[in-house]
Formats: C-alpha cells, structure tokens, sequence
C-alpha cells in the first residue's frame, strides 16, 4: 500500500476525552464530604483536616491496594483471582520464618536466623508468582474457569499457612526486614506498583494484549496472541502482588499468623470495581483501582471517625460496593444508547 | 387487529374461522441496519401441505421464518392466521397461538430428562404442587405414541442422538397442539434411516392437517417431502409452484436467476508464482483431502452452502483449528502452521467471517483494535510500544481505507458494519500479508462500503497478494475470483475457471 493521494483528508483531531476516572473521583469526594459534614455535626471536628487520620487511612488499605493492582489485571482478562487473600498469608508465614532474629527463642529454622533480608523477600515473591503460575497453568491448560481453579488456591494456600508451623505465629522478625512495613513505606509500595502497572498496562505490549484477551479472546487468539502463555503471566503478576503484600503484611506486624489475609481477595475485588473495572472483562485501569481501594479506606476510617458500630460498617460497606457497581452498569447502558 | 390473547381464546374454543389459508403474509418488509433482509414478501401456506423455502444463504428466508417464529417482528407487512389478522410479540406468543419453531440448532436443555424437556412450563403438578412425574411421563409416551415415536421419556437428552433430539423438539411442538410446525433445514445432521423416519412423522403430521413450512437447500428432499414451493432471492419473493410441475433446473434457474451486473473491478493482473499450496488437508470429521494452490496475483473463490466446511478451510490453513492431516507449503517450503502466530509470521492474514465473535474487540478503540496483530513483532522498543509511530501508521490506513469516524478513539462497537470491517482490514494490511484469507468479507454491509473493499482487494492483488475469498454471495465470488473451489459436505466438489464459471454450475456442484 503506497498510494498517498487519498490521504490527502484534513489530519483528524485525536479529541480529549474526560478520563473515566471522574466519575468515580467524584463519588470519592462525595464520600470524604459527607463525613467531613457529618463530622462536624457529630464529632465536632473535622474528618478531612487531620493528616494523621488521612496517613492511617492509606495505610491501612496499602496492602489490599497492592493485590488490587493485580487482581485489576486479572480481571480486565475476563478472569478472577479468589486467591489472594490466603496467599498473603502463606506467604507471609514462610517469608517470614526465613526472616526470624538470632535472639529469638524458638524459630522455625534454628539454624537459618539471622538471615540478610533479601532472602524472605524473594522466597515472599516467589512463592506467590509460583501460586499464580499454578492458577495460570490450570487456567490456559485445563481450561477450567478462574473462579473455580482460584477458589482450589485459595483453600489450599490457606491450608499451607496453617500446616507450616501447625498454626504457631512466626515472630521475632529482623528490624530489616520489619522496616518494610515501617512508617508510610507500605503505602510508597503500594503506589509504586501501582504506577508501575499504570504504565505496563497502557504503554506496553503486555498491557494492550491483556485487554485485547479481555474484549474478545477469539479475536485475540486469530490476531495471533499466544492467550494461553499471556495468561499464565497475568496471573503469575498478581500472584507476585498477593506475595509482596504478604511480606508487607508480616513485615507491619512484625509477626506472621496464618489468618493474615483473610477476605482480602474479596476487600481487592471491590477495590477493582468500585473504580470502574468490568468484570465481564476488556475494561478497567489501574487509576480506577487506587481510587476504588482509597473509597474504601475512607468509609472504614470515615466509620470508625463516627464511631458507627462495626457491626453497621460491614452491612453500610457492603451495600456501598453493591450500589457502585449498580450506578456504573447503569452509566454504560446509558452510554450504549447514545 | 386481533390480539394473540383473543386468537388463542377462539382456537380453544374449536370456532376456527374457515379461512383459505392457515397462515398467509403479505407484503412484509424487514430492515436491519445497513441491510433490508426482507422487501415486500409474501407467502401462502395451505392446511395439510409441506411448504419448502428455497432459496441462496441471504435470500430472506431466515428472517421470513422469523417473523413467523415471533423472534422478529415486520416493519411493515401483514400476518394472517386461520384468516385473522395477528401480530406475534414473542417466540412463545407464536408458540400459543399454534406457530412453533424446530431450529437448526437445538434448544433442549441436555441435562434434564425428555419429559422434562417436552413439557417445561407445564409441568403436571400434584395437590401439594409438585411436579406428577408419574404423570408427565404418561403424557409424554401418549404423545410419543401418536407420533410412532420410540424414545424413553425418562432418559437424560444429553444421552441421546441428534436425531432424537430432533423427534423430540418436534413431540414438543406437536404437545402445544401447533398446527404451524417451522423445520429449518431438519436433515442437515441426519444419516438416511433418520430422515426416511423423520419424512415419514412429517407426513403423518401432513395427514393431520397440518400446515409445515420447511426450509432446504437439497433439491432432493424439495421433491420428496414438500407439495410446494416458495423461492426468495436477495430479500424477495420470486414466486410458489408445485413440486410437481417443475425441473431441478427451473429451480436453480429461479434461486440465482439475476443477471450478473458488472460492479466487481476485476482486473487482469499478472499471475506469479504459487505462494500457497495446499495438500490433501483434512481436519478429522470436519473437511478431509483439500488440495490446492494459489498464486501471487491471484484470487481463489471458495463456494459452498453455509456448513460445507468453507470456512474450516480457511480455519485450519490459519493455524486456529491446526489440520489433523496434509501439508501446507508456502513459496515452496513446507510449514507446520500449529497456530495463528505462526501463521502470522509466515505472511498470512485472516479476516474471519463473524466480526463480531472473532474480528472485533468491541468495547476498544479503532486504534487498539487496528494495532492488534502488528504489535506482534513490530513497534515495541523494549516492551513499550511505539506509540507514536503506530498512531501515525494507523491513522494513515484508517484514511486510506475511509474509516468514516470522528477519531481513532471511538468505540468500534459504534461504527457500522462496514467501517468495523474496514478496521479489520486495517488490522491485517498493517501487518504486510503475502496471504490474504477473507471470509465473507462484504457480509451485512452496505453496497458503498462493498464495492470499496473489493476495490481494495484489487489493489492488493495487483501488488502481488494472493487471496483466499470465501463468500456465500455467488456474484462476489463469480465477480472477484481467477479459479473457484466449490465444496460440499467438507469435501472440495470441483473447481471452476473464471472463463467457464456461472451460477448454475457453482449451485449444481454446492448442492449436489
């Protein structure tokens, strides 16, 4: 194809859509803006002008962020990770006994304490690439859907952090390894790979196959992506996030248990939606999941500010995730009929 | 206007009107967009008579059947049954009215049993309303009795045949006490035992008075089971006779009858080298023992009815469905093409018959759907992707090609058919392709959009591109191609020449 005179029509505007992201970012301020009034009529203080509160807020969904990150890709395949959850905890139980001082008195290995701190960070991350090539593998290879491979994972994951120590906490970690989850360095974590993921998923190969597979697998697969390979890679990266927010875990509460992570995967999931991925699959972006996990950490800290019941936190929570969803499929129908 | 409510009141009541025919349209016209599928068509169907529908894929008489059905309902134009005029809302609108549907595709669902299935939604309950199973298969074997049909109605229908299967969609519709009974192309799946018992139900049926509209592409069964006949052509009615009165020949003559206009830019271009040479490919139970070439320059035709295998083929030669046996050689070397990557990397290009299942990425962009198989091996530094560069390229080809949007941001789930079309295009162009496979390229788009795109092919012929064009439209086969490959049955029935092709001849060898 040489031919140029047909090109001759006025180069097209490429126009500036408003990001998808707004609405969403609306819904976040209207959520801080309800409790910073409700704040001032209840408590009589402000909920948005106390940096301290907004620090813990952000940390304390760090952890749930970074799965997130991962779990968004997985589901912009058309996929599902239930996984996550007990990979943080299987994770964090086995990092972590490789992790232990030399002055505490029962580690698991007597004769590996004292270890640098690379160590239980890669064998924390490997071992959770390794659970999601699992997943990946009986994906592509099995063709079982991903709801029902994950769900084996995350029983047996969960079954590992148990049998490990036979419940027993892993403590007495090293302070270098502790550090990880020292201070604000969870969340500087969790917006690291988040922007590193941005990135990959919009400027890279990887990113563009990963929602091509998503809108339409036939076609992706007749455009010549190997799906089955790219697969075992998209859940291989949100095996390593659940394994990174594991060392991140055990790290903030310088102990390792075998319950850590529990619904976490789902706490992740929402996060995913609420910020506008679909779970039909070919849509969602990274930005989304950051603010979809924030939402979340301000209703959590936005109830305890109220001093709501905990019992009303989970039933309000979940019905909050509900109506998001709801007001985002409504959005699209709408957009369809234009 | 009579409500199907009312109707339903009056055929219940036995006071059926005594009208000429049982079900009668007139003048109906459907329009999708981009495409008028039926124009001012009519039909007759008289008690105790079979009714064939004849006519090329995308006659109309899909749609017709499914104005019938109640899945669409006309633009314009009247439905007439037992001489009151009715407009059918739904599918079980019909249903209750006496209309029902056997499909070409089965609906019944494999996991449940034959009772189940023939009576779902009327289920016998007991006083405690649970469902009589005692009962439901009493019914069901009474039923199964006047149909001389021998099928245990207990036993899971995933256990069962085709065949069976087919019996029993048709007890279903017989239970509803239809007297309109729709067969699309019932014999397609059947072996000869099946459809000697499956004639002999549809003449009993016949016997009982009842009205069977019956949809074929063989000539054979036109005169063995049907009293008459309707032809269609391009969306129109062409005309009813008796089977008795006419030949095999009239009948072809009648279905592709039109004149070939002169719209295809065929151009004589130089023919070079074979590029693609196929050997005796088959694909177990699919398509077996397809050999041929084709060269640069060239244009191979692929005819056959819908299901031949046609687009098997093409499937196969792509690496989505790798071959269970034979070879496939480009410029002289043998090629193991194991899948479309590696079908990709060998120069070919595959614009797939359903846009929408395998071609386009609906919710994405012109863009990301344009750049999808270049990415492949071109424009990513490092794993990030050129973006720039590729935007440029892409929107040069969407100018060339005339995408008609706004910007390559839009959703191409907004565009028209031929403008999605166009994309794909788009999409395999960028790539470079020495082979061009297109399946059904001009499908459901407009007449401006398909004259541009065999222009196009032009073009890339006289650039040396040899192409594989798979069509059910016989004019753009007859228009485009150098050589013909007509198939039948997964098996390649004959090639024809430009010189000495003709409708007929491709008809004559499609449908045997």
């Amino acid at each position: 194809m040489t031919t140029t005179s047909e090109s001759l029509a006025p180069a097209r505007v490429r126009r500036r859509k408003l990001p998808t992201e707004l609405s969403i970012l609306l819904v976040l301020a209207g959520i801080a803006l309800t409790f910073e009034l409700l704040g001032w009529i209840f408590v009589g203080q402000s909920f948005l002008l106390n940096q301290q509160r907004l620090t813990i807020m952000i940390l304390q969904v760090s952890v749930v962020g970074i799965i997130a990150v991962g779990v968004t890709q997985v589901i912009i395949t058309g996929g599902i990770d239930l996984s996550s959850g007990s990979v943080v905890g299987m994770t964090a139980m086995i990092a972590a006994s490789f992790a232990q001082s030399a002055d505490w008195a029962r580690p698991v290995y007597p004769g590996l304490v004292g270890l640098p701190v690379f160590i239980p960070l890669l064998i924390g991350l490997a071992i959770g690439t390794l659970a999601g090539i699992i997943n990946g593998s009986l994906i592509s290879y099995t063709k079982i859907p991903p709801f029902i491979a994950t769900l084996g994972m995350m029983v047996s994951a969960r079954g590992v952090a148990k049998w490990y120590t036979k419940g027993q906490p892993v403590s007495g970690l090293t302070p270098d390894f502790t550090s990880i989850g020292y201070s604000i360095w969870p969340v500087v974590i969790f917006l690291g790979v988040a922007l590193i993921f941005h990135i990959a998923l919009r400027y890279t190969r990887y990113g563009k196959f990963t929602y091509a597979i998503g809108a339409n697998p036939q076609a992706a697969r007749v455009s010549g992506i190997n799906i089955e390979k790219h697969l075992i890679k998209v859940y291989a990266i949100a095996g390593m996030l659940a394994g990174l927010a594991g060392l991140v875990t055990a790290a903030r509460a310088q102990t390792a248990q075998a319950g850590m992570g529990v619904m976490y995967e789902l706490d992740a999931i929402a996060a995913a939606v609420i910020g506008g991925t679909s779970l039909s699959g070919g849509k969602g972006r990274i930005t989304g999941t950051v603010i979809g996990t924030i939402i979340l950490g301000t209703m959590t800290s936005g109830f305890t500010f109220l001093r709501v019941d905990a019992y009303y936190q989970e039933i309000i929570k979940g019905m909050i995730i509900v109506a998001a969803v709801v007001a985002d499929q409504y959005r699209q129908q709408k957009r369809k009929k234009v | 206007m009579v409500s199907p409510q009312t109707m339903r009141a009056v055929r219940e009541s036995g006071a059926v009107p005594n009208a000429p025919y049982l079900l009668e349209i007139k003048n109906a016209r459907k329009e999708f967009p981009g495409v008028v599928a039926l124009d001012d068509v009519s039909l007759q169907l008289r008690r105790g008579t079979v009714h064939a529908l004849m006519g090329e894929n995308g006659a109309g008489k899909s749609t017709l059947m499914k104005i019938i059905a109640g899945i669409y309902t006309p633009d314009s134009g009247s439905v007439t049954l037992r001489g009151a005029d009715i407009r059918l809302k739904s599918p079980l609108d019909a249903l209750e009215n006496g209309i029902a549907m056997i499909h070409q595709e089965l609906n019944l669902m494999p996991w449940m049993t034959v009772a189940e299935n023939i009576w779902i939604r009327r289920e016998p309950l007991n006083r405690f309303g649970f469902v009589n199973h005692g009962q439901l298969n009493r019914q069901t074997e009474e039923l199964f009795a006047r149909l001389n049909i021998d099928i245990d109605p207990e036993v899971q229908v995933s256990t069962l045949s085709v065949a069976s299967r087919q019996m029993i969609e048709i007890a279903k519709a017989v239970s509803y006490e239809s007297d309109v009974l729709i067969m699309d192309e019932p014999t397609s799946a059947l072996t000869e035992t099946e459809v000697a018992h499956l004639f002999r139900i549809i003449r009993d049926l016949r016997d009982q008075g009842k009205g069977i509209i019956y949809i074929t592409h063989k000539m054979s069964e036109l005169f063995d089971i049907a009293d008459e006949f309707s032809v269609f052509r391009d969306g129109r009615y062409i005309g009813t006779h008796a089977s008795t009165d006419v030949t095999r020949d009239e009948i072809i003559r009648m279905m592709v009858g039109r004149e070939i206009i002169q719209m295809f830019p065929k151009e004589d271009v130089p023919i070079g080298e074979v590029v693609l040479s196929i050997k005796d490919l088959s694909l177990d139970g699919v398509f077996s023992d397809i050999s041929f070439d084709v060269r640069a320059g060239e244009i191979l035709g692929i005819a056959g009815l819908v299901g031949s295998g046609r687009s098997n083929v093409a499937e196969t030669i792509f690496g989505v469905t790798p071959a269970s046996s034979g070879t496939i050689s480009i410029n002289g070397q043998l090629v193991d093409i194991s899948s479309p990557t590696v079908a990709i990397q060998n120069g070919m290009a595959f614009i797939t018959e359903d846009r929408k299942e395998t071609g386009c990425l609906l919710m994405l962009d012109i863009q990301e759907n344009m750049q999808l198989a270049v990415l492949q091996d071109k424009y990513t530094r490092f794993g990030f992707v050129t973006q720039g560069k590729l935007s440029a390229v892409c929107e040069d080809m969407s100018q060339k090609l005339r995408v008609k949007t706004p910007s390559l941001d839009e959703r191409v789930e907004n565009l028209s058919g031929g403008n999605q079309q166009k994309v794909l295009i788009g999409r395999w162009l960028l790539t470079n392709p020495k082979i061009l496979i297109l399946d059904e390229p001009t499908r459901g788009i407009d007449v401006g959009a398909k004259a541009e795109i065999h222009k196009l092919v032009t073009q890339l012929v006289r650039q040396g591109v040899a192409v594989i064009m798979i069509s059910s439209e016989l004019p753009e086969v007859l228009g485009m191609s150098d050589r013909i490959m007509v198939m039948h049955h997964g098996r390649a029935t004959g090639f024809l020449d430009r010189s000495e092709a003709d409708q007929v001849k491709i008809m004559e060898l499609a449908a045997q």
